[in-house]
């Protein structure tokens, strides 16, 4: 198995307030080479901060990376130099950000805005950038001939179709999407994802989806990781994680879902509130709200127990668990 | 049962000035100058304690130019006093020490009125512009052009000019140069919450027009016209100073800072301590208030804190 | 879903529209709609974005003016209400929003923005009554007590969401306007807040106008649903009925293109042509034309009238009988 990311014991905190926010914790994942990885998880789990982290862009002196760490392609992110990696973002890796209204630049034409990423990262002449701009718009569907417009004269569906040629424009290796279709209408979002759906596989791109939606995950993507409270609880094949669903937050977000609640007039929602990230409980971080909650879930923070691929990080899973073997 | 609530009230009350507090105490610079802007205040209130106001304005020509430290005879209430000036004497022998004391009183009487003026009738103004919009926005608006096009100086001097030189006249002219950043501040401030969906949710909830603004955008609109209203001190005290330095507004033998400036003039070579006095403390006050303001901003700002 | 449904319509619209001007010309938001809502029961209203059922709403609690068609509330004519009979009917009329972010004023505490309309409506005689009274409304919506002096902004939005509610509340409305209520919120937090809703409607004898773009949500809470699609109604079925069969071509894109969280659930996922059209001075003809699988040329000449299909399904489609 090929593996396009290695990520080992990610540490990742921001500091407000004179209070430290343990956003990510001792996060461990790896990706495969051409599949896509879907990142799913709630508001605060640490998505947004992970991949931003991916880029080594956890802007200082609100948040730092602590220790972990990150290898792309086998290269060491955390140890590039800055024009290193201001070489490989955009190029190598790129990114799509989640609200399509403000990612682009609304005082330059979308055309000069791709033009720009392809002049800067290829060794091309202006002359050539600007017309591979306007063939990736062809990709996404936009008429090349709108390359000279801007950013308003475009709906949000078109926009985001614009920052996803903006994203693939360099084909990268990697693509971080983050919730790239959450702010666009349901029909919209179908099309935009057909279309990614297509030009990833043309160019075999890897791509981590992080999005809420499980039933996205479940249309897009190969692999699944689920996240809470900044570490990963449960991975495996999309067919492994929602086929036979281990992890009890992974079990409680698919309860909880009105697909999953037909006939019976009450939803099942998981009780209680994600923790504080400013003072994470002792032992499992989801154990105040686990219904399978056991004594050493309060004690002990669990490791990882894998079943073949599938991976979920939970107490109940644990063989010849003995209290003495604590890291 | 309302003992319970004022009680609820205070102790929300405090902890949102302690909050306060915390988020611009860590602007060192800002708290030293509101220790200073303190001070200064202090000074103001007890002026007469510290200088009879008889005594800073009579002349007292034997003891003309005297350096800082330097003691004189002055005869004063019929007696002769024995009397060190600290500062220094200006050239009809007044203590400039004194003069500065009572000038810094009617500085402040001058910046806080000037500025309560201007916020009154801009904001009412900039309110009626932003909330009912339309004719009463257009007409409005231009008539806070007409007053921005006008260079302050000029139309400062045109309105002492045209009323007379009264003290209240320095104020109207001073206060209508401050009058339309309020208008837009608060015609800003409330058509930005105008639409929010909290103002939406009162009006469903069938709170009439004076309840919304009162309870709904007033509060809302406070942070801007209060950071604003902090630089405006400053600039007001300025603005009287470089009046009464043309020879408008506040005359001698009343004392201000400005006129004493302008009477420092012929003497910057011989006596310059006539003219460093006044210009420092101008210097510092403006300053300390700007500071302040710009601590309040930050202080103030939600997306700043936490 | 509803128990205590009753056959008669508490609301009925007919005929309503508004339009806004605008620098390029009339913003069609609603154009020519009619539909009942039952006492006690729950409407889904869907659609996306631009649709204009969030206008829809707004128009119901007269938050707008309407310009043209009747809104009936219990016999009570809403568009020509006057000023007190308004008040008196905002007592009986409310509405949640969407954004529990923007929907409560930051700089007010949690008691004070549930009891506001207990002030203004002077329902209350002093302020032990007031205490008591907004108490037990955060009781009701779940808000933990000692939140009573809290600021919004150190609550979730799932919390904020039940200070929004519990103001909807606080004048034992008979009707509400559900605007989005959950869409901003968690996946794990919104099935909480629809549960809340749910429970309410069945002890309060609520009747509920859910506004949503999500599916899954509406198709669990709502008796029935109405689709519309650029200030119109395309179609209108109960809830049960309309995602078993959808008939309208819109109606069935927007069912297909709702993602599964389940294995092999679907199959073929209906993929819509281009954008969509602006509600701008729409020219005559179905709106839905340009972007439908299935339109022919005759689509573009007439608008298509919303008509029963089949018992108790109504459908806006000139070839809706091909879909039966």
């Amino acid at each position: 198995m090929d593996k396009i990311l290695e990520i080992k014991e990610l540490h990742v905190h921001y500091y407000s307030n004179r209070r430290t926010v343990r956003a990510v914790n001792n996060l461990s994942l790896d990706m495969q080479r051409g599949r896509v990885l879907g990142l799913v998880g709630e508001t605060g789990a640490g998505k947004t901060t992970l991949a931003l982290s991916i880029l080594n862009m956890i802007s200082a002196p609100q948040g730092k990376i602590i220790s972990g760490s990150i290898r792309f392609d086998n290269a060491d992110i955390l140890g590039m130099s800055n024009q290193e990696l201001r070489e490989m973002r955009g190029k190598d890796i790129a990114m799509i950000f989640q609200d399509p209204m403000t990612a682009l630049n609304p005082v330059l034409t979308i055309g000069e805005q791709i033009a720009e990423t392809i002049f800067k990262h290829e060794k091309v002449s202006k002359a050539e950038a600007w017309s591979k701009a306007e063939e990736m718009l062809e990709t996404v569907g936009i008429p090349g001939v709108r390359a000279r417009e801007y950013p308003h004269q475009f709906s949000g569906g078109m926009k985001q179709r614009v920052v996803i040629a903006l994203s693939l424009a360099c084909n990268p290796r990697l693509l971080l999407a983050d919730e790239p279709t959450t702010a666009l209408d349901v029909t919209i979002q179908a099309q935009v994802l057909d279309l990614m759906r297509g030009l990833i596989k043309t160019n075999n791109t890897s791509v981590l989806f992080i999005t809420h939606s499980l039933g996205l995950v479940v249309e897009n993507c190969d692999e699944v990781a689920t996240m809470y409270a900044g570490e990963v609880v449960e991975y495996g094949t999309v067919k492994q994680v929602f086929g036979n669903p281990l992890h009890p937050y992974t079990k409680g977000l698919l309860g909880s879902l009105p697909d999953y609640s037909e006939g019976s007039p009450r939803l099942r929602p998981i009780p209680g509130l994600m923790p504080d990230p400013t003072n994470l409980p002792k032992g499992c971080y989801f154990s105040p709200r686990c219904p399978n909650v056991m004594p050493q879930c309060h004690e002990l923070h669990p490791e990882n127990s894998s079943i073949e691929v599938h991976l979920v990080k939970c107490h109940q899973y644990q063989e010849n668990l003995h209290v003495e073997q604590s890291i | 049962m309302s003992n319970q609530t004022f009680l609820r009230f205070f102790k929300r009350q405090s902890k949102n000035i302690s909050q306060f507090w915390r988020q611009f105490s860590r602007n060192k610079l800002a708290v030293a100058s509101l220790i200073l802007v303190l001070i200064f205040a202090l000074i103001a209130i007890f002026a007469d304690v510290l200088y009879s106001y008889d005594f800073v304005t009579s002349n007292s020509l034997e003891n003309a130019l005297l350096k800082p430290g330097e003691t004189g005879t002055v005869y004063f209430q019929e007696k002769d006093i024995e009397h060190t000036f600290i500062l220094g004497s200006d050239n009809y022998g007044r203590d400039i020490l004194g003069r500065l004391v009572h000038g810094a009183r009617i500085s402040m009487i001058i910046g806080f009125v000037t500025v309560a003026m201007a916020v009154v009738i801009g904001g009412i103004l900039g309110a009626i512009a932003g909330y009912k919009g339309g004719l009463f926005d257009t007409i409005i608006m231009r008539l806070t052009d007409i007053i921005l096009s006008i260079p302050t100086i000029l139309m400062s001097i045109a309105i002492v000019a045209a009323l007379g030189n009264s003290f209240f006249n320095l104020l109207i002219a001073i206060s209508t140069s401050l009058i339309p950043g309020y208008i837009r501040i608060v015609r800003a401030s409330i058509i930005s919450i105008k639409d929010q969906e909290y103002v939406e949710a009162a009006r469903v909830i069938g709170a009439g027009d004076f309840r919304i603004v009162l309870k709904h955008i007033i509060p809302n609109i406070t942070s801007p016209i209060i950071v604003q209203s902090t630089l405006n001190v400053g600039s007001s005290i300025l603005s009287a100073s470089w009046l009464s330095f043309l020879g408008l507004g506040i005359l001698p033998p009343k004392p201000e800072w400005g006129n004493m400036l302008s009477e420092a003039r012929e003497f910057i070579q011989y006596a310059p301590h006539l003219l460093f006095a006044p210009g420092i403390a101008i210097l510092l006050t403006v300053l300390a208030y700007n500071i302040i303001g710009d601590g309040l901003r930050d202080a103030l700002d939600p997306k700043l804190r936490r | 879903m509803s128990n205590n449904q009753s056959e008669l319509p508490i609301l009925q619209v007919r005929n309503l529209k508004k339009y806004f001007h605008v620098a390029k010309g009339t913003l069609h938001a609603v154009d020519d709609i009619s539909f009942d809502i039952k006492k006690g029961g729950t409407l889904g209203m869907v659609g996306e974005s631009g649709c204009g059922k969030s206008t829809t709403g707004r128009l119901l609690v007269r938050l707008h003016e309407s310009d043209g068609g009747s809104i009936n509330y219990n016999g009570i004519e809403i568009t020509k209400a006057s000023h007190k009979d308004m008040k008196m009917l905002r007592t009986k009329m409310q509405m949640i929003f969407q954004d529990p972010y923007s929907s409560i004023n930051p700089h007010h505490t949690v008691s004070s923005i549930i009891g506001e309309p207990l002030k203004i409506y002077k329902k209350v005689r002093n302020m032990q009554e007031y205490e008591e009274k907004v108490r037990s409304l955060m009781e009701t919506v779940g808000l933990a007590d000692r939140l009573y002096d809290a600021y919004p902004h150190e609550l979730d939005g799932g919390r904020r969401q039940r200070i929004g509610i519990a103001r909807a509340l606080a004048l034992e409305p008979q009707f509400i306007v559900c605007d989005e209520p959950v869409s901003a919120l968690d996946v794990s937090i919104q099935a909480q807040i629809l549960n809340l809703l749910m429970d309410l409607q069945e002890s309060l004898n609520l009747t509920y106008l859910f506004i949503t773009h999500d599916l899954s949500v509406v198709k669990h809470i709502s008796d029935d649903i109405v689709v519309m699609y650029l200030g119109q109604i395309v179609e209108k079925a109960n809830t049960e009925e309309l995602f078993k069969h959808p008939i309208h071509p819109y109606s069935k894109a927007l069912e297909s293109a709702i993602p599964i969280p389940r294995l092999n659930a679907r199959k073929e996922r209906i993929i819509l042509k281009s954008e969509v059209v602006s509600p701008i001075d729409p020219k005559p003809g179905c709106r839905f034309a340009p972007r439908c699988n299935y339109a022919i040329a005759s689509c573009g000449e007439s608008d298509p009238i919303l008509r029963e299909v089949c018992p108790d399904r109504f459908v806006a489609c000139h070839r809706a009988e091909m879909f039966v």
